[in-house]
This record gives C-alpha cells, sequence and structure tokens, in this order.
C-alpha cells in the first residue's frame, strides 16, 4: 500500500474515531454530559488522536529511513570490481536506482508481467532497450551484478513497503481500540488530549532543531566526501580558481572568499552611514509627518525581492558604472563589477542597518537625552556624545548582522559581480563570490561524484560557519546590550 | 538640616530671576498648564508643590524649554529671564538651557566615566581653555556637589557604578559644571532612600549661595525643608504662591490647606 | 484667574542688576554659531540619507516599471490565411488525427504566402524585401498557433481566415522602440527594409499592439522567440509553493510557538531552541537550497524541479519568520486574560486555545502573510533544487501536480535574464511587476489585518 494510500485511511480512521469516542462516551453517561469527566469532544479526539499520531508518526519516519537503510544494505551487495569499472559506488548505486525504477514503471505500465520483471536475466533480454521504452534511459548496458543488485533493491523495497504498511495500519487500528476501550464516563481524557497535544506542540517546535541538524549534516556529509577526493589545504589556502572536468581543478576558494569580502565591504561603506543616519533622522528630528512618509518607503526596501535588486544591478546600476565611472577613469569596461554588486547590495541593506539601528537607538532611555538637552547640548551633540556611545555595542551588533547578510547575499552577486574569480584591488572589475561558485557549481548537470559538485557542499558550509558565527556575535552583542536597559 | 522653625526662617527678599506672565501649556488638545503668573528670585530655592499631574513638573520644563522635545506641547504667555522672553523666536534654547540647568526625577548619569560627565558640559560650551582648567571645574564641580572626598580617586570609573544618592549628586555636579544662574530640579529625591535624600536636600541649601534653585517635589516636608518660597499647584493652576512658612502655616486658599492637610492629593 | 498672581511681591518683573548681565539670549556668539553650523551639517547629513534611502526606492521601482511595463503589451500581425486543404489534409477525410501527420513546417508556407498576398492586395510596396524576410515578420510560433486552430477546427479547410499573429521579437522591438534603424543595420535578424515594411504594415493597421494576455498566463518559450514568452507555469508553480509553505508553516510555525511561549519551561532544551530559530531566521538562504538538495532530492528522491520540493525548502526558510512574529503576538496578549480563563478553571490547554490565541490570530496572520511575501520573492534556493529547468507544460492540478516540473517567478526572471536577446530583459521585468504587484497585495492584506484587529490593551 503507497503512503499516499495508508495516509487516507489513517485519516478516514481518526475521523470515525472522533465520532465513535464522543457516541460512546455519551452513551455511557446516558446522554447527561454532567456525568462526564470532561467535555464530550474530549473523548473523540482522544480516539481520534490515538489512531492518528502514532500511526503517521511512524509513517513519517519510516518513509525517510527506509530509502538510507535499503541504500547501505544494497551497496554491500555490489562487488568491488563493478564499483572499480564504473568508478565509484554512488554512481553504481544511481544505476541500480534506475534499473529498480525502470522495473517497476514497466510492471505498473503494463510493459512486462511482475513475473518477467523479478526473473529477468541480462543474457536473455535487453534491459537497457526494454528499459528505454517505458521511459528510463540508462547510460551503458546493465551488468549483471548490478542487476543482482537492482532485484534486491526491488525485493527489500517491496517488503519494507508491506511491513510499513501492516506496522503502521496496526498501530492506527491498536490505537483506535485502545483509546476506544478506555473511554468510558470516568475516563479523563482531557488529559490524555492536552498530553498529546502538547508532544505534538513539542515535536513543532522540535523541526526547528530538525531544520539545523539537517543543514549540519548535509553540508558535513558532502563536505567529507570532497575533502577525500581534494586535499583541504589546497581548498583554504589555493589561490586559483579553475574548475574544469579533465580532472585537475584548482578549486581555492581564497579569489572567492576575496570576492565576498569586497562586495560585502562596499555594501557596508554604503549602508551603514545611510542607514544609520537615516535612522538617526527619523527617529531624532524628523516631525510625525515626515516620519510618517519616509520610515514604510524605507521599509519598503526590506521588502523587494533580492532577484529585483539584482536585475537592477544588471540592466540599470552596471551599466551606468561603467560608462560613468570604470571607462572614463580607464578602470576597465565590464558591467559587471564588485561595485555594481556592492552598491546595489548596500542600498538593499539601507533599511536592514536602519530599522536595526533605530531599535537600538530608541532604546537608548530618553533620560539620556534629556539630561544632555538640559545641560544646553545641541541635538547632534546630543546624539554623537551621549546616544551612539550608549548605543554603540548595539550598533555594532546591526552592523555584523547586516555584513552576515551581505556576505550570504546571491542573486544580487550572480547577476551583478560576475563570474571571474580573481583576486584584485579594482572595484570596477568583474569578481566572484562563495555563493555565485556554489549556485553555479550545483545548477545545470551535475554529477554528484566529482570535486567539482562537491566544491559547492565546501563552499556552503565555510559560508555556513562564518555567518553563523557572526549572527551568534551579534546576538550576544545586541542581547547584553538589551539587558544594560531593562 | 536646617532646624529652624518655618516662622523663623528667614525670607529672602532678592531680586526677580525668572518672571511669569499668563503661561499656558498645552499638550495636543489637553489644557495642562492655565494662566500661571509667577516671579522666582534669585538666591532662592522655590518649591512647587501639588497632587501628582497638577502640572509642576510641566511648569518647571517650561523654564528651560525641555518642553520642545516632546512635538505635542505648545507653550503660551511669556517667561522672562532677566527680562528677556525666553519663548522669543530667536531665542536659541541651547544658550538657554546653558543658563538655566535641569537635574532629573531619575538619576541620569551618561554611559561615561565620572569625570566626562561633570566636563560634558564645560566641554560642549568651550568652557575650559585646556585640560587643567578642565580638571578643575570638574573638582569645583564635584566639591560644590559635595561629591568630591568620595569619587575623587575613581573619576574614571564609569558613573552608572555608582550608588543612587551619588548618581544624583554627580548629575547635580554635571549642572553645577556649566555655571547656570537657575537650577530646576525635577523631583531630584524621588528615587533615593531617604539618607541620600539628606545628603541631597543639604546640597540644595548650600547651592542657594550661588544659583536661583527651583525644585518640584511632591513631598510637603522636603518643600518644608528646603525652600523658602513654595508654589501650590492644582488641576493646571497656580493655587498659591509665597513664602513657605506661610504656605504652611497660614494657607489663603481653603485648597491649599486641604492639600497641607492632606484632604486633596 | 484670580488666584494665580497671589504672593507677588510689587513691582516685581523689573530687571534685577544684582548679578552681572550674562550675553543675551537672542545674540549669538561665534562659539554658539559654530555648534549651530554643525547641528546643521549634522541634520543635514540626515537628510540626504532618507533622501538616498527614497531616491533609491524611486530609482529603483522607475527602472523595473520603465523596462518592464512594454512586456504587458504585445505586437501583433493580422494576416489572411487561406487553408489550402491539399496542403493541409493530403487524405482528404478531415480526420484530425490524420491531419496531424502535417508538421509545422507545412503550415508556415500558407501564413507566408497569406501575407504576401495581403500585400499585394493593398498594394503595398515591399521594396527590396525578400519574400523570405516578410515571412520572417511574423513570430516563428505563429505555424503552431495556426496548426492548434486548424486542428481544432477542421471543418474550416479550404476557407480563407483572418488571423492575428504575435510578430517577431524584433518588429515587436521595433514598435517599442528598443530596436532602432541603426541598431537593425548591425543585425542579422532584421533588416531596416523590412523595418520600412512594418511602418507600412502599420499605416494599414495590420500591425499594432496589444495587451498580451499570453504574457501573464502562456507557458515559456525558446531563446529565439521571445515575443511567445509567458510566465504561466511560473506564477503556477509559484501559487503551488505557496500552498505547500502555508499547509505546512502554518500550522507548525504556530504549534511551536505556542509550545515555546505558554508551555515550555525556562530550562536548556528551550533555550537551545530559542537559539537556534533567531540562528535560522538568520542564516543565508542559499543553505537552504543545499540543504533541500541534499536531503529531498539526493536522499529521499524526491524530483528535481519540483512545487512541492520546493514549497519544502521555503516552508524551513520561513518557519522562523512565522515562530518569531506569532512569539510576539501572543506575547501580546495580557497575562491577565490567561489568568482570568485559569481562574475560571480551565486548563492552560483550554486558556490557550479558546482565549490567547484567537486574540493572537490577527498578528499570527500578519506574520504568515510576511513570511509568505518573502518567500514568494526567494530565488537562490529554488535555483539549487532545479527550477531553473526550462518547463513549457502546465503541472497538473495539485496533489499530482505538485510533484510535476515548473518554474517560479523570480527564477523564471532570472532565467530570463541569462538569455543573449535583449527582449527578455524587458520580460524579466515584467515579471518583475506582476511579482512585486503579488507583494503589494499581500502586504496590502496584512497592513489591513493589522488595522483592521489592532487591539490596545
Amino acid at each position: 500500500m503507497s503512503a499516499t494510500w495508508l495516509f487516507a485511511v489513517i485519516l478516514v480512521l481518526a475521523v470515525a474515531g472522533f465520532f465513535i469516542g464522543r457516541a460512546r462516551a455519551m452513551h455511557d453517561a446516558d446522554g447527561d454530559i454532567r456525568k462526564l469527566h470532561s467535555l464530550p469532544i474530549y473523548y473523540g479526539l482522544n480516539v481520534a488522536m490515538a489512531a492518528a499520531v502514532p500511526a503517521l508518526v511512524v509513517l513519517l519516519v519510516w518513509q525517510l529511513a527506509q530509502p538510507l537503510v535499503i541504500e547501505s544494505m544494497v551497496s554491500k551487495q555490489v562487488p568491488d570490481s563493478v564499483v572499480e569499472k564504473v568508478g565509484a559506488l554512488n554512481l553504481v548505486m544511481s544505476d541500480v536506482h534506475r534499473i529498480a525504477e525502470g522495473l517497476d514503471r514497466a510492471v505498473s505500465q503494463g510493459a512486462m508481467t511482475s513475473e518477467f520483471a523479478d526473473t529477468i536475466r541480462t543474457e536473455e533480454t535487453d534491459i537497457r532497450a526494454r528499459l528505454a521504452e517505458v521511459g528510463v534511459p540508462l547510460a551503458a548496458d546493465v551488468d549483471p551484478a548490478v542487476l543482482d543488485a537492482a532485484q534486491s533493491f526491488r525485493g527489500i523495497a517491496a517488503t519494507g513497503r508491506m511491513l510499513m504498511s501492516v506496522v503502521v495500519l496496526g498501530l492506527a487500528i491498536g490505537g483506535f481500540g485502545v483509546a476506544y476501550w478506555l473511554t468510558g464516563r470516568d475516563f479523563r481524557a482531557r488529559k490524555y488530549v492536552e498530553g498529546g497535544l502538547k508532544i505534538l506542540l513539542i515535536m513543532a517546535a522540535g523541526i526547528a532543531i530538525l531544520t539545523t541538524v539537517g543543514i549540519v549534516l548535509s553540508l558535513v556529509f558532502e563536505s567529507r566526501s570532497f575533502f577525500s577526493q581534494y586535499p583541504w589545504y589546497k581548498f583554504f589556502f589555493g589561490t586559483t580558481w579553475s574548475p574544469n572536468f579533465r580532472g585537475d581543478s584548482d578549486l581555492g576558494i581564497l579569489p572567492l572568499l576575496w570576492g565576498t569580502a569586497y562586495v560585502s565591504l562596499i555594501a557596508l561603506v554604503v549602508a551603514v552611514p545611510v542607514g544609520l543616519f537615516a535612522a538617526i533622522y527619523l527617529s531624532e528630528y524628523a516631525g510625525p509627518r515626515v516620519r510618517a512618509v519616509a520610515k514604510p518607503l524605507i521599509e519598503i526596501l526590506a521588502g523587494i525581492p533580492t532577484i529585483v535588486y539584482g536585475l537592477f544591478a544588471l540592466t540599470t546600476v552596471g551599466p551606468l558604472l561603467r560608462d560613468y565611472f570604470a571607462q572614463p577613469m580607464g578602470l576597465g569596461n565590464s558591467a559587471n563589477s564588485v561595485a555594481t554588486a556592492g552598491l546595489v547590495m548596500g542600498i538593499m541593506l539601507i533599511p536592514f542597518v536602519s530599522s536595526l539601528s533605530d531599535d537600538i537607538i530608541n532604546a537608548v532611555p530618553q533620560s539620556l537625552r534629556d539630561g544632555s538637552l538640559g545641560l544646553g547640548a545641541t541635538s547632534s551633540e546630543t546624539i554623537r556624545q551621549v546616544v551612539i556611545p550608549a548605543a554603540l555595542p548595539g550598533i555594532i551588533g546591526a552592523i555584523l548582522l547586516a555584513a552576515s547578510r551581505a556576505i550570504g547575499e546571491t542573486m544580487i552577486v550572480v547577476l551583478g559581480a560576475g563570474a571571474a574569480a580573481r583576486m584584485d584591488m579594482n572595484p570596477f572589475e568583474a569578481m566572484t563570490t562563495v555563493t555565485v561558485k556554489i549556485v553555479s557549481q550545483l545548477t545545470g548537470d551535475t554529477d554528484f561524484s566529482s570535486p567539482e559538485t562537491l566544491v559547492a557542499f565546501a563552499l556552503g558550509l565555510t559560508l555556513f560557519v562564518v555567518t553563523l558565527g557572526l549572527n551568534v556575535l551579534a546576538l550576544i552583542i545586541v542581547r547584553k546590550y538589551r539587558e544594560q536597559y531593562e | 538640616m536646617n532646624d529652624m522653625t518655618l516662622m523663623d526662617r528667614k525670607v529672602t527678599t532678592g531680586t526677580v530671576k525668572i518672571s511669569a506672565r499668563e503661561v499656558q501649556v498645552f499638550y495636543g488638545d489637553t489644557h495642562a498648564i492655565k494662566d500661571v503668573d509667577v516671579d522666582i528670585e534669585d538666591n532662592t530655592v522655590t518649591a512647587f508643590i501639588g497632587p501628582s499631574g497638577c502640572g509642576k513638573s510641566t511648569f518647571l520644563r517650561c523654564l528651560n524649554r525641555m518642553n520642545d522635545t516632546i512635538d505635542v506641547c505648545r507653550v503660551k504667555g511669556s517667561i522672562k529671564l532677566d527680562g528677556q522672553d525666553i519663548y522669543d523666536s530667536k531665542v536659541d534654547p541651547v544658550q538657554l538651557r546653558a543658563r538655566v540647568g535641569m537635574v532629573f526625577q531619575k538619576p541620569n548619569p551618561f554611559p561615561k566615566s565620572i569625570f566626562d560627565n561633570v566636563a560634558y558640559g564645560p566641554k560642549i560650551h568651550g568652557l575650559a581653555r585646556n585640560k587643567t582648567e578642565l580638571a578643575e571645574i570638574v573638582e569645583k564641580s564635584l566639591r560644590r556637589a559635595a561629591l568630591w572626598e568620595e569619587v575623587k580617586d575613581r573619576l574614571s570609573a564609569p558613573g552608572t557604578g555608582l550608588s543612587g544618592g551619588q548618581q544624583q549628586r554627580l548629575c547635580i555636579a554635571r549642572a553645577v559644571a556649566t555655571e547656570p544662574e537657575v537650577l530646576l530640579m525635577d523631583e531630584p529625591c524621588s528615587a533615593l532612600d531617604p539618607i541620600a535624600t539628606a545628603q541631597v536636600e543639604e546640597l540644595i541649601d548650600e547651592l542657594r549661595q550661588n544659583f536661583s534653585v527651583v525644585i518640584v517635589t511632591h513631598s510637603m516636608q522636603q518643600a518644608a525643608r528646603v525652600s523658602q518660597k513654595t508654589a501650590f499647584f492644582h488641576l493646571g493652576h497656580l493655587v498659591e504662591y509665597g513664602e513657605t512658612g506661610q504656605i504652611f502655616t497660614n494657607p489663603v486658599d481653603p485648597r491649599t490647606e486641604s492639600y497641607i492637610t492632606g484632604r486633596i492629593g | 484667574m484670580s488666584d494665580s498672581t497671589l504672593g507677588l511681591p510689587p513691582g516685581s518683573g523689573v530687571p534685577p542688576t544684582s548679578k552681572p548681565v550674562r550675553p543675551s539670549l537672542i545674540e549669538p556668539d561665534p562659539k554658539i554659531r559654530r555648534r549651530h553650523a554643525k547641528e546643521r551639517r549634522f541634520r543635514t547629513f540626515g537628510m540626504i540619507a532618507v533622501g538616498i534611502g527614497v531616491l533609491a526606492l524611486v530609482v529603483l521601482v522607475g527602472s523595473v516599471l520603465k523596462q518592464g511595463l512594454p512586456a504587458f503589451s504585445q505586437t501583433f500581425i493580422d494576416v489572411p490565411v487561406y487553408l489550402d486543404p491539399a496542403k493541409l489534409d493530403p487524405d482528404g477525410n478531415r480526420d484530425p488525427e490524420e491531419m496531424k501527420k502535417v508538421l509545422t513546417f507545412g503550415y508556415s508556407p500558407l501564413i507566408a504566402a497569406g501575407l504576401q498576398a495581403d500585400l499585394v492586395k493593398r498594394g503595398l510596396d515591399k521594396e527590396g524585401v525578400t519574400a523570405k524576410e516578410v515571412a520572417a515578420l511574423v513570430s516563428k510560433g505563429a505555424a503552431a498557433q495556426l496548426r492548434d486552430y486548424v486542428l481544432a477546427h477542421p471543418k474550416k479547410l479550404g476557407e480563407t481566415i483572418e488571423f492575428r499573429f504575435l510578430a517577431n521579437g524584433r518588429v515587436d522591438g521595433y514598435l517599442k522602440g528598443r530596436v532602432t534603424m541603426e541598431s537593425a543595420a548591425l543585425d542579422s535578424n532584421i533588416s531596416p527594409q523590412q523595418l520600412q515594411l512594418v511602418d507600412k504594415l502599420r499605416a494599414a493597421g495590420l500591425v499594432q499592439k496589444k495587451f498580451n494576455w499570453r504574457f501573464i498566463t502562456g507557458p515559456d518559450a525558446s531563446d529565439n522567440r521571445p515575443e511567445a514568452a509567458g510566465m504561466g507555469v511560473a506564477i503556477i508553480g509559484s501559487l503551488y509553493m505557496m500552498m505547500v509553505v502555508l499547509v505546512l508553516a502554518l500550522p507548525i510555525g504556530v504549534a511551536a510557538s505556542i509550545y515555546l511561549e505558554e508551555f515550555a519551561k525556562q530550562n536548556r532544551w528551550t533555550d537551545l531552541i530559542e537559539v537556534n530559530i533567531s540562528n535560522l531566521a538568520a542564516v543565508p538562504s542559499i543553505v537552504f537550497g543545499i540543504l533541500g538538495l541534499a536531503i529531498f532530492i539526493n536522499w529521499a528522491g524526491l524530483p528535481q524541479s519540483a512545487p512541492l520540493v520546493g514549497g519544502l525548502v521555503l516552508t524551513l526558510m520561513t518557519l522562523p519568520t512565522i515562530i518569531i512574529s506569532t512569539r510576539a503576538a501572543l506575547k501580546a496578549v495580557p497575562p491577565s486574560l490567561r489568568d482570568a480563563a485559569l481562574g475560571l478553571g480551565a486548563s492552560k490547554t483550554q486558556a490557550v486555545f479558546h482565549h490567547v490565541l484567537p486574540l493572537a490570530m490577527p498578528g499570527i496572520l500578519t506574520g504568515t502573510i510576511i513570511g509568505l511575501a518573502q518567500a514568494l520573492g526567494e530565488t537562490a534556493p529554488l535555483m539549487l533544487i532545479g527550477m531553473v529547468a526550462f518547463v513549457r507544460d502546465f503541472p497538473e492540478a495539485p496533489p499530482a501536480g505538485l510533484l510535476d516540473p515548473a518554474s517560479a517567478l523570480p527564477v523564471q526572471v532570472y532565467n530570463w535574464t541569462q538569455r543573449s536577446d535583449p527582449a527578455f530583459v524587458e520580460r524579466a521585468s515584467g515579471a518583475i511587476i506582476v511579482l512585486l504587484v503579488f507583494l503589494v497585495l499581500m502586504n496590502t492584506l496584512a497592513i489591513i489585518l493589522r488595522r483592521r484587529f489592532e487591539r490596545r490593551w
């Protein structure tokens, strides 16, 4: 039974359980709800939850875990000789997947009988041709060992699916039965329902943790397989980036880090003064009417998707900088440049810096401002000598957060900065960043066993670690700062 | 402290420093101060008393235009400092506040060192020609605020690290350092414990030698202890203004009497 | 007020002379002047900063509108086509199945001939434009349009029917000012003579610009037919993903927030979750793309380019936003309400679900809409899970369609920017306008919700 069907059956059981449980409780109380411990709805919910929740959880976990288990069982079966011939285990396994999928599809489309598919032999049938008929193209003829692996893959998968159906249905019916049996006028249904509900809530909160775990695991595992093929010191200290498909790629991260740092620096040089001054003006000087207009307008900038900024860089800012700055000054004639991407990214960060600074400046107590103004200081003296120093930790935290944003930003640099990895001082030269290379290495035709693809995960890991470090640092600083005035 | 009975207290008949005529203050649509006339004398401690919300703090903040920082606040009428209307459109509030200093309800030392806190005013107003002079001003101000002995060894420590009473005296030192003529104090002891309060009250009495002091307080005892003149505010009106002794022992207005005896408030 | 003048000493108001009179309050000394100049400079910097922000917005939106608005109109050419039965239905039995054997190549000459004949009939001089070049004025997709029509109406064979075909992208560009006589002289795809002919056709009313619904509803087209490219598939793809995000992120986010805000005890575990969520909110979006690629596609084996996968990735990205705003909304409900419910003997759960949650709902929905708006504009993670692929076919209706390949609006924009023909830049900007319209609508809804249900406690 497929997962969708199982899901549907569980839902039906749950809905039925709701009504049956409620009816049973009412019946037991002779229709008088005052005799029940809990409201009737709780009895219904109790049965429904008992039927649905454990079964659905097992279904989900099983669905996620089964591929992993099968993978490890089948990959043990593949003889080393085949692995050597094809090159890498994961290439063999992707063939195994395709053959197994092709056979299943052939059976479901009626192109083969299921017995024929189970006993198919490479000697007797041209499997490649038969599978191509049902729309599963294979790169080469099928190796008998691979076919064996595919068959056992199908076998285990079928057994797994059946076991899953049995276990899940058993759980659903069992849960239903137990809850139904427990239902009675003195049963404290509300307590159980609330307990179950709380577990669901905890699980929802746990998804945040799972996401982080997923990110870390996927980055670490794939990076490990990258570093097993490419030496780490060449990655971290290499000064050339030139991937090619002959297999002698130079994958040094330094030029990418340089580009990332350069673009981010320009972005911050634009965004920090503008954002900070805008925040100061709006919170300390502007009248209510100016504030009511200007503040939302600047905040709109924050809601504009980065692809829009990217297009803006590509079609407007890039040519503008090239025609009016780079070419007259003899600094190159590329529309894609660090300056383009940095400037546009700076604009994107203005609202980010200004709204963070605004919060922070507003957190400085009014009494400090009054104290300074009461001594005869002008507003700007008050801001520069009292407000800003008092808010400094918070502002530094905001700048760190903005830096982390800039480093992780993708679309603006993809469209604005260029693709040439280069370490240059000229801001009107096209350079590239870590995020651009992650995109370019992972889009298009990718082969998940070559270092040229896997390097993207190592880049992602680097990016993740750097931004995480900045975020944590910023959060600590800001939190400390807030405590100071609370 | 002052052990004299109220009736014995010497009444200063100094010169008028600030004279207010027909002052009205509006907060948006609220009429907060109604038609207040008052003359504040030099070298005198004048106390503003009254129940909370009576407008005494609002009126105090009018005297150095601190209300300018509130968008919805409007002031009408005339307030003259040494005969000059401080609400004249040509008057610079910055210059005004250098002459009319202010100490606030809650001690609000800047997050800087003790020295920098006191030096802040002289620095922005350019009162010292060099570092030595600045150090002299700081010392003199701290002495005037009776804080010097306690902090002279740790002038570079943060001002926020002092105790509440010390912080408030630091704020007074900070205000005194700019050599104002009038010192406005908005309930300067309300956030302090009794011992710190006693110290600050003693200080206020000494400050009278050099400044005209206006103090807002909701403690009648405090008004009686430190002031020579008392003004009683009620619902935005200045109900009664006169010698402190006379207000407390022989009030003219029945509302004043009710307040003094604790029937309204 | 009579009582307000009480106690005034007689003769007050006379300026005192006991102390040395200070400098006037009105006449500033040089020092004060310098300080005020500084103040004005500082203030001006602030105004300039605000001005830069507003100006950036105006220029940004202005440039998108200027480039993108023309994409919504398109140049069409009216051509009377004689549906020649001998060519289109050689067997002569009007069976659509058999007529399918005639491919679009069979239809192109009919259009060329129709246009040619029309020129002659109207007495328009081609002036050195070859027959092939005349035919090239019509979009390369016109033959397919004609074929679809004929296969749907086999009875019409033998008639001459007036068709409105898309004009070639360059002709469209000429009408919109993107292509000029000068640029055409250097262009191998169009010549100035052709453009002069277009001018004549235009004068005759055969060539005209019309609002182009197909740009919004139609599928993407290949590299050499920018005039036919539409964003229908991308809109559907984005819509599907938003559905997935809404269905998953709203309940999960609300549940997680309720737990953290109402039930969780202050301990390490809760602390860990909280730090985790605030960090996830700041993780670069592309990292979520890597996560999606590694977990959902490589590991779980879900198909590439599927809206379901995109929706899952965006859900994980949006969750922190929703959780943070939901918690703020829950926090804003005063504790006295919870106490009131608990005091009546309600359980904690009842208090939360009956009283707190309904009151926090507008805030939660506002946060959710803002999260959705963020997800709608997200590009980078979708590129990694294969959404950059060229997709021409509309996905089926959900749920099956959630696994069909589709595109997404922002990715479609990116796709068009990567193509060589400048006509695609116009289309990319046009798609951005649609994207921005969606975002404006969503944010307006959020603002209305907030205004309408905003409560002051």
